[in-house]
């Protein structure tokens, strides 16, 4: 938490002395007001003074709104301050995160890393402005109280020593059965929600064996648990309010007591008794409020935790300081590459080594972990090789500028991913400053048009987030176009064609063949119908190269090709 | 989004966005309605929060008496020591110990009852609310195996999950907390008001000066935040859309080298997000200086006429002591209604989405005289005559489509992606209903079985593959949780995944996970085909596609998939060129409507859409 908080902003350095300032302000008027109060019933009310109460009283409405301005005006640095801090905090994430290579992506999970730029920081923030108010608060409250409680009455004072003890026994107890309790509740709703989701997901096979009544059952039985876990949390919880409150009650109804004995032995007047009464009762609200902190506490650290993570993890993957800006041919060698993934045993690949030359098609086939979209990840340096090199333009990608490299490239990942925009918007992705035309022949290419021109808004229709407006057949036909438009001298079409239809398929490649003509392009595939025409195909297994050549020659040499195309093709069509 | 009930409601001590509900009054009532049957628990309750709310209020008034009690013993003294009379001359400060003694353990009496009330009221309300969601979730739960599938295609899972968890905990919490206060408040504000009138009517008059001020700053305040906090709400979903897809798509933009880009964007959002949330902090932070400061200036105006009325000997210092504690507390009540209208906003809000789902239409009732055909006399014929249907009143679909499958043939499915092929399943299986014709299974019409019956006759493997978080061998028995550790191993060897299994380390017992990723993409087919070979079936439907399987496995598949159609009526989502070939009938689908009908040859020889889809994949092949 101290580490996080370190990394603060130099430039708030004066607004938290102010806020420092002003909360010790805040709180020497709030100390004030309990001996204002008791002067105005001492030497006003009870003596019948109404000039006294008058000029104690304007005194006292001084001090309140001196009060006042400083708590307004502590509220709204404080404010500044911890939203501040929030949003560097966001912006650093995300800025690193934009460094990352792919490793470190791997490294960390996508979707923890969104919770850590939102969740996460939205937490700290919240904590931050919590501390900056009232934390800071607590203590000068407590010492002044506990100050101005001995200065009225030394004696009367021995009552914090045993106040303090018991509420902090109390606030212990509570927590330490209730913290686990929670714990176990959020268990116990995820459990739920899992249930649910698994529920939504199967709603077709669930119905088709007929076990709604199974999965109802199974539905209620984590319903049952969470409901009763709730109620012994929520019953503990009420005893604590009630228990709190009494205990205040009753040291004030001792300090009464007392009071009077000392009133009797003439050390101590009315008035004062009251202003005493209200420096007990700030003394204990600041312990409630240090105990809430250390409550609160260990969920912000966790969040603290997840972001300091974020900060320490620093990608591996750096531009060289004299990066090289090498002719664009399309040329690339893979030279003796081996891969090998954090923390994994055995090498994703191994010992890889083929040429492309520009205008080649160079397909990839292989099972399912055979090491065909790490080959394809590593071309645009996603990751870094293990051991050898490659080059691309007959210069080593590690010498290039990562966005120069990634400029001499169009590369569709696996997984088709559209971004919340237009039809043209993301097929603009791919160049920035394509025209109209640029962006319809992409998608014509890509065998997109007829879809797109059957929107209601063409080009213009809107993408709902992660494309769920789409089928996956026509998100992969737009990323491909995405591709197109980019006309760069290499493209890596990452298994992009499984997910269309035989027909499409044909099509597309039918098309592409005369648009990507002297371009450089490797096609990861599974199907053999799509690899057949390459120039070259390479069959890797398990991480190693198990063939290479065309599809006659692989036909004839290579066993592993031989399997692969058998179980996609018929007899016939293998002749 | 996670919280249980009694975690926190959000930052800014209390403040919240209150959404609007469509129907305020109808909802409420209906609302109410699930309180009913605890009526009796919610008296307790309500009583017990007037009690323990009276009994804390009489507090100060009792104390006042110990006050007196100690003036009464000093002020002799004290009025000597003014009147110049030396101390030590001065008569003995003489307090009456026994009344205070009387006085204070009354109120520890008093303030012991009213903390047993507090508790009481709550402990039966924890006991309440949690039981009426109980019955919320269950009711929604029970709803969504009555809904048609049509409302679970039109919905994002998001969506239905969080009516069921966000909704119905703000319901909760609701009940839990701020019903009770709402009591409690509306108690303290009459109970203070009561004894502030029987103080001194006087300094009552007094004290109302600064409630029309309290009331224009909540006002003030609570108008100004809501337009914060709700403009807070909508730019943290923004900047949480952008964060969402930038990570999840940073392939794309490190590819693209859409990383400023995106750096930029973000900063923009960001930036906006600051702004809102430090308005939303700031003046959410400002209510309580402003009151306390409200507080102190009824404190003054009450302390100088109670002081007047004190001199009069009108008043005793102690009714002046008392009437400044119950003046304090007159000023929260009103701040915490204001904002528990808010909240009950909000929660009735969420209750009228919860009902949405339990007002869902439901699918057509069961027939009255249901069917059944005895699974030994099962044969598989099929026959669709004259069906209609469309997803949408507008566009239709299918029409007039008539088909006959004889028991034992196999029906594939062809089309381009997005053909609407699963369409078929979806009338097959009832998961929709046709508008027009019927749907005859062995001369029966689907509709008047009932679809527990005709599901049975089916077995279905999906795309999707979908497993559950349990054991393997729970997964495979999922279409008979009854078959014994020997049927499900035999299915198991059918469907050529029994080795496998064992391979695992707990074999038939090893728990798959909540994603099931512990297992791969084709083993995960493996089991939902042993799945329905247990079931045994008369009628499969399959469908072809194995993506990110590899090849070996893809070849189990096919093996496995050809067993279970030996012998069964099959319809195919067909992928691959064999199965298509050897098919008795061929549907060929674009569109969403079925545009060809026949087999194989007969298609190739109309020389319609199916034979150019079969043509142009021999067109993108090397001539053999």
């Amino acid at each position: 938490m101290i580490k996080l908080f370190k990394r603060i902003d130099k430039r708030y350095i004066p607004s938290l002395v102010a806020i420092l300032l002003l909360t010790f302000g805040q709180s020497v008027a709030q100390l004030y007001m309990p001996n204002l109060n008791g002067d105005i019933i001492d030497k006003g009310v009870m003596a019948g003074d109404t000039d006294y109460i008058l000029r104690a009283g304007g005194l006292m409405l001084l001090v309140s709104l001196g009060g006042m301005v400083c708590a307004i005006l502590g509220s709204f640095l404080a404010a500044k301050v911890s939203m501040g801090f929030g949003r560097d905090l966001r912006r650093g994430i995300f800025t690193r995160a934009s460094s990352y290579s792919l490793k470190e992506f791997d490294k960390l999970g996508t979707a923890t890393l969104i919770t850590r730029n939102t969740n996460d920081v939205t937490q700290i923030q919240n904590l931050g402005f919590m501390l900056l108010r009232m934390m800071l608060m607590a203590p000068m409250m407590l010492i002044g109280g506990i100050v101005l409680a001995v200065s009225k009455d030394a004696v009367l004072s021995l009552i914090i020593v045993a106040v303090i003890p018991v509420l902090a026994l109390i606030i212990w107890l509570v927590g330490r059965s209730t913290i686990p309790l929670f714990q176990a509740m959020q268990k116990k709703i995820d459990k739920l929600n899992q249930v649910l989701r698994e529920k939504l997901m199967g709603i077709r096979v669930i119905r088709a064996f007929n076990r709604d009544d199974a999965e109802k059952e199974r539905f209620d039985g984590a319903n049952t648990d969470l409901t009763k876990t709730a109620i012994k949390v929520n019953r503990i919880m009420a005893i604590f309010m009630p228990l709190v409150m009494l205990i205040f009650n009753l040291i004030m109804l001792g300090v009464v007591w007392f009071g009077a004995v000392r009133i009797d032995a003439g050390a101590m007047e009315v008035g004062q008794l009251q202003a005493f009464l209200q420096y007990i009762m700030q003394i204990m609200f600041s312990v409630m409020m240090v105990a809430m902190m250390f409550i609160m506490l260990p969920r912000a650290q966790a969040s603290a935790d997840r972001i300091n993570e974020v900060f320490e993890l620093n990608t591996e993957l750096l531009d060289p300081d004299a990066p090289k800006v090498p002719e664009k041919t399309g040329k690339v060698t893979f030279d003796h590459v081996s891969f090998g993934y954090t923390n994994a045993e055995e090498l994703a690949l191994t010992d890889i080594s083929f040429e492309a030359a520009p205008g080649e098609t160079v397909a990839i086939i292989g099972s399912t972990g055979s090491g065909k979209s790490t080959l394809a990840n590593l071309i645009p340096r996603f990751y870094d090789v293990t051991g050898g090199r490659i080059s691309v333009d007959g210069v080593d990608v590690r010498e290039f500028e990562k966005e120069e490299l990634r400029k001499r490239i169009s590369f569709v990942p696996q997984k088709a991913l559209l971004f919340t925009g237009t039809i043209a918007d993301n097929i603009r992705y791919g160049k920035e400053d394509a025209t109209d035309e640029e962006i319809q022949n992409a998608a014509r290419i890509a065998q997109a048009s007829d879809f797109i021109d059957e929107m209601t808004d063409g080009y213009n229709s809107m993408i709902s987030q992660g494309g769920s407006n789409l089928s996956g057949g026509q998100k992969q036909r737009l990323t491909i176009a995405r591709a197109l438009v980019r006309r760069p001298e290499i493209y890596i079409f990452d298994d992009n064609f499984s997910a269309l239809d035989f027909k499409t398929d044909a099509k597309l490649r039918a098309a592409l063949k005369n648009e990507v003509k002297g371009a450089t392009v490797f096609m990861v595939a599974q199907r053999v119908s799509t690899v057949m025409d390459a120039d070259k195909i390479i069959v890797l297994d398990e991480g190693r190269v198990a063939g290479m050549g065309t599809h006659r020659e692989l036909l004839k040499s290579c066993d592993i090709y031989r399997e692969i195309v058998a179980s996609q093709l018929s007899e016939e069509e293998l002749a | 989004m996670k919280h249980g009930p009694g975690a926190g409601r959000g930052p800014g001590g209390g403040m919240h966005v209150a959404q609007k509900a469509k129907n305020f009054k109808g909802t409420s009532k209906r609302l109410l309605g699930y309180l009913k049957p605890h009526w009796a628990k919610l008296l307790t309750v309500f009583f017990a929060a007037i009690l323990s709310t009276a009994f804390m209020i009489i507090g100060p008034n009792i104390l006042k008496n110990a006050t007196n009690l100690l003036v009464e013993g000093v002020m002799p003294h004290m009025a000597a020591v003014l009147n110049g009379v030396p101390a030590e001359l001065a008569p003995p400060i003489n307090i009456d110990f026994n009344g205070i003694a009387g006085v204070l353990l009354t109120l520890v009496g008093i303030y012991f009852v009213s903390s047993v009330f507090s508790w009481i009221q709550q402990f039966v309300m924890a006991g309440v609310s949690q039981k009426v969601v109980y019955d919320m979730r269950k009711q929604v739960d029970d709803k969504l195996s009555k809904l048609p599938l049509k409302y679970f295609d039109g919905r994002t899972h998001g969506e239905i999950l969080s009516r069921i968890t966000n909704d119905v905990d703000t319901v909760a919490q609701t009940l839990q907390q701020s019903l009770t206060q709402l009591i409690t408040s509306v108690v303290t504000i009459v109970g203070v008001l009561i004894m502030m009138l029987t103080i001194s009517p006087l300094l009552t008059l007094v004290t109302f000066i600064t409630i029309p001020l309290c009331l224009v700053i909540t006002i003030f305040v609570v108008k100004r935040s809501q337009k914060y906090f709700v403009g807070q709400q909508r730019v943290l979903g923004e900047l949480n859309g952008h964060v969402e897809e930038m990570y999840t798509g940073h392939k794309e933009v490190k590819a693209y080298g859409h990383e400023q880009k995106a750096v930029d964007e973000f900063n923009t959002v960001n930036e906006e997000l600051y702004e809102y949330n430090r308005k939303a902090q700031f003046i959410s932070g400002i209510i309580m200086p402003l009151m306390t400061f409200v507080n102190n200036l009824g404190y003054v105006f009450v302390a100088v006429i109670g002081g007047l009325r004190v001199a009069n000997g009108q008043l005793t210092v102690g009714d002046v002591q008392a009437f400044i504690q119950y003046s304090n507390q007159f000023t929260q009540p009103i701040n915490q209604t204001a904002n528990i209208a808010n909240i009950l906003q909000s929660t009735v809000a969420a209750a009228e989405r919860v009902f949405e789902v339990l007002d869902e239409e439901e699918q057509i009732p069961e027939a009255l005289n249901p069917k059944r055909i005895e699974a030994k006399a099962l044969r598989g014929a099929v026959e669709f005559d004259h069906v209609d249907f469309r997803y949408n009143p507008a566009e239709p679909l299918i029409e007039d489509m008539n088909v006959k499958v004889s028991p034992g043939q196999t029906v594939a499915i062809v089309g381009p992606t997005g053909a609407g092929k699963t369409t078929l399943v979806n009338l097959l299986m009832r998961f929709y209903e046709i508008d027009g014709g019927a749907i005859r299974v062995d001369g029966m019409d689907i509709r008047d079985m009932t679809r527990e019956g005709l599901r049975s006759i089916f077995g279905m493997v999906l795309q999707d593959t979908w497993l559950f978080n349990g054991t393997i061998r729970e997964n495979i028995a999922y279409s008979r949780p009854d078959a014994t550790l020997e049927q499900v191993m035999a299915a198991a060897k059918a469907a050529r995944v029994d080795h496998y299994i064992r391979t695992l380390p707990d074999g038939y017992d090893t728990v798959l996970n909540e994603e099931a990723s512990n297992i791969s993409q084709g083993q995960k087919q493996l089991l939902t085909i042993a799945r329905v070979i247990l079931a045994d079936p008369a009628i499969l439907i399959l469908d072809e596609a194995t993506s990110n399987v590899d090849t070996r496995t893809e070849i189990q598949i096919q093996k496995a998939m050809n067993a279970l159609m030996q012998g069964r009526t099959s319809f195919v989502i067909a992928h691959r060129l064999s199965t298509i070939r050897d098919a008795d009938i061929i549907l060929v689908m674009n569109n969403g409507r079925i545009i060809e009908t026949g087999n194989h040859r007969q298609l190739l020889e109309q020389g319609g859409f199916y034979a150019d889809l079969y043509n142009s994949q021999f067109a993108a092949k090397p001539s053999a």
